[in-house]
């Protein structure tokens, strides 16, 4: 079982042995990268190559572990044993499974997203220590103990907002998506929209490289806003000699798409003001 | 087979254990990384390095323990410096016109520009820029003077430049993530959120299971308990020099600025120049018109505030020491009297210093300002901060 990458999805050979090597050795990959670059999408791309199940796990600031394996509804218990409803014996009726059981029940091999890991709490990897490692957890309500039939591939997102605890990266592979290169993001364009007119690309992205490079951006713009603005671009018929680099107008066309922070739309306002001022 | 590197990681402090170092092994036994170097580094780098700060690290020990692995996998690159004359020329040859080639024996012919080519060459090695910027692209060289394509002449690198493994580790892109450099505001949120301390204060909003399913207990019939919601109840004060040799360093208190402002909800600043004196201000613009004595912040914040300065204590050592020392006015009292004010009313204060450490005992006053806060002075870098929020963060 090897990952090379879709037709959808360009993966860089890092990215690929870091894939292979989570596959391989049956470990999690841990994925960051800036917000853009596709790490959520990686474990959508891993599944669709593989021809797996994907089963995703959107960790919020207010998730626990626990909800991962599984919870137990005690109010429901609580209150259908006052109204009498005959249910209420069998303590399984009341336990929800998380996404976690489902991996490891499944019948096949599955792909397993944690996604922004970094968003709960700081304890919350520490609580996932043990289930991944061994892929197993004790049901403390009836006893049982949950084994994976099949180690799933499990792949996890992080943001960077919290570190991480260092027993919790031991076990995991990791991987940092850097942001791509002008011949990697030409490729990614040609994958995400085919037959696009190349001059097109390459006078836009060697635009969206110069924003990038602009000092002091708050929000630099990543990958998934090159390919919304470039779907922009194309919708609305622009001829390249029209995105050149007008010194009157800072702005690229369309700016929108790229700039999600008015004060970095302000920050190219003032530029475009400074560069008329010295040609004027 | 690896043990030297691994234990070159060690020395290069990049967090690796033993762990990681048998998952390596698994990995190459498990036929991931055969015969190729690149795939090798990349399967190293995701087993040893768990943090994009300490791939630059990584990369500098690969580099210097494999060095030469690359040339007895065949994958060598040409040394620019060796490159024959005969290939420059037939280069340049291939590339410029007759007009263009008329122009170089006019400007002192074709062997002197190889001369100053070859220099640049070395130059660049000597540089460490050693791989990403060949001649051409800086718009220097004397072929892109001429009016060549600069995307042309790429001398020593043939196709997928950027994709040979050796330069993939000695490209050092991670440099920017390395943490001893440099502060984003994102990085500088994460550091500032070990602050934290969470509270349940205001209005019963959350459902309290454990509480309900007590009082249930109790009583007998359901018994729905609610509580507060948790909330951020750190309380933060910041001082901030402004102008003067601060001035340097307006970018990175700026991020800093940021990041505290959207970090924490009860957040006060005052501006400060050099020490602190009589008075502070919260408006630059208005800092002689408007100003605050520093009496009454003294009294205002109470002793649960951290308490942070920010500035690069760099001054003359009358300006801490003399009453009447400042720069700007005349100070009835010295700088120092009103900084040990500040530590008698806020046990949780520090002092975060955009110079680097290693700078600072070529400075006296930064010294004596050390020594007034007790030691507890940090660069303001991720690691100080986080030395800082460890140390605030504590009890006293």
């Amino acid at each position: 079982m090897r990952f090379e990458g879709t037709a959808a999805y360009v993966a860089d050979k890092d990215l690929m042995v870091a894939v292979n090597a989570a596959i391989a050795l049956e470990r999690p990959l841990l994925v960051k990268g800036e917000p853009g670059t596709g790490k959520t999408e990686l474990a959508r791309q891993v599944a669709a190559a593989l021809g797996l199940d994907l089963i995703e796990w959107h960790v919020k600031s207010t998730t626990k572990a626990q909800q991962g394996l599984y919870e137990y509804d005690a109010v429901s218990r609580l209150r259908d044993s006052q109204i009498g409803d005959e249910r209420f014996n069998e303590i399984r009726n009341y336990i929800k499974r998380g996404k976690l059981w489902e991996a490891f029940a499944a019948d096949r091999k599955v792909v397993l997203l944690i996604d922004e890991i970094d968003k709960a709490d700081i304890e919350f990897p520490n609580d996932l220590l043990q289930e991944l490692d061994r892929m197993e957890f004790f049901v403390y309500e009836t006893g049982e103990t949950i084994r994976a039939r099949q180690r799933p591939i499990v792949i996890i997102t992080s943001n960077n907002e919290k570190e991480l605890p260092d027993a919790f990266l031991r076990r995991c592979f990791f991987h940092y998506i850097r942001f791509p290169d002008a011949e990697t993001l030409h490729r990614i364009v040609d994958v995400h929209y085919p037959g696009i007119k190349q001059n097109l690309v390459r006078a836009a992205l060697t635009q969206f490289y110069e924003l990038r490079e602009v000092p002091g951006l708050k929000k630099k713009p990543s990958t998934s806003e090159a390919l919304d603005w470039i779907r922009l671009l194309v919708a609305d018929d622009v001829a390249p000699e029209d995105l050149r680099a007008d010194p009157k107008n800072a702005l690229p066309k369309l700016h929108g798409a790229l700039l999600k922070n008015e004060q970095d739309v302000h920050l190219f306002e003032r530029l475009a003001f400074m560069a008329r001022r010295q040609n004027g | 087979m690896f043990i030297p590197f691994f234990l070159e990681l060690k020395a290069a402090r990049v967090p690796v254990s033993l762990r990681e170092y048998l998952t390596l092994l698994e990995g190459m036994e498990a036929g991931l990384a055969t015969y190729d170097v690149e795939a090798f580094y990349y399967l190293a780098r995701s087993t040893l390095v768990k943090d994009e700060r300490h791939i630059d690290r990584f990369d500098q020990v690969f580099s210097h323990v494999f060095k030469g692995v690359e040339a007895l996998s065949g994958e060598g690159g040409i040394d620019p410096t060796n490159l024959p004359e005969e290939w420059l020329r037939r280069l340049a040859e291939k590339h410029l016109t007759e007009e263009e080639k008329k122009l170089v024996e006019a400007l002192g012919g074709f062997e002197k520009l190889m001369e100053t080519l070859k220099k640049r060459l070395e130059e660049q090695k000597g540089h460490h820029q050693g791989g990403s910027k060949w001649i051409g692209t800086a718009g220097t060289s004397p072929f892109g003077a001429y009016g060549h394509n600069p995307e042309g002449v790429r001398i020593g690198q043939h196709e997928s430049r950027n994709r040979r493994a050796v330069k993939v580790w000695d490209k050092r892109e991670f440099r920017n993530f390395d943490d001893s450099v440099e502060l984003g505001t994102r990085n500088i949120k994460v550091a500032l959120k070990r602050l934290r301390r969470w509270v349940r204060e205001g209005a019963d909003e959350e459902l309290d299971l454990p509480g309900t399913i007590h009082a249930t207990a109790e009583h007998g019939y359901l018994d729905v308990q609610t509580r507060p919601e948790r909330r951020n109840a750190v309380k933060l004060l910041m001082f901030f020099d402004v102008g003067g040799s601060m001035d340097d360093h307006i970018r990175v208190v700026e991020e800093l600025f940021s990041a505290v402002r959207t970090e924490f909800r009860h957040m006060e600043y005052f501006y400060f120049h050099n020490c602190l004196y009589e008075r502070v201000w919260k408006d630059n613009r208005r800092r002689h018109a408007e100003t605050i004595p520093t009496w009454d912040v003294l009294h205002k914040y109470g002793h649960d505030y951290k308490v942070i300065f920010v500035g690069d204590a760099s001054m003359s050592p009358y300006e801490v020491a003399q009453p009447g020392g400042s720069v700007e006015h005349w100070n009835p009292e010295a700088g120092a009297l009103w900084l040990n004010r500040v530590r008698a009313q806020w046990p949780n204060s520090a002092w975060l210093n955009p110079i680097q450490q290693k700078h600072w005992g070529y400075t006296h006053s930064i010294q004596m300002i050390r020594d007034l806060f007790g030691e507890r002075m940090y660069p303001l870098t991720l690691a100080g901060l986080e030395t800082m929020t460890r140390e605030l963060s504590r009890k006293h």
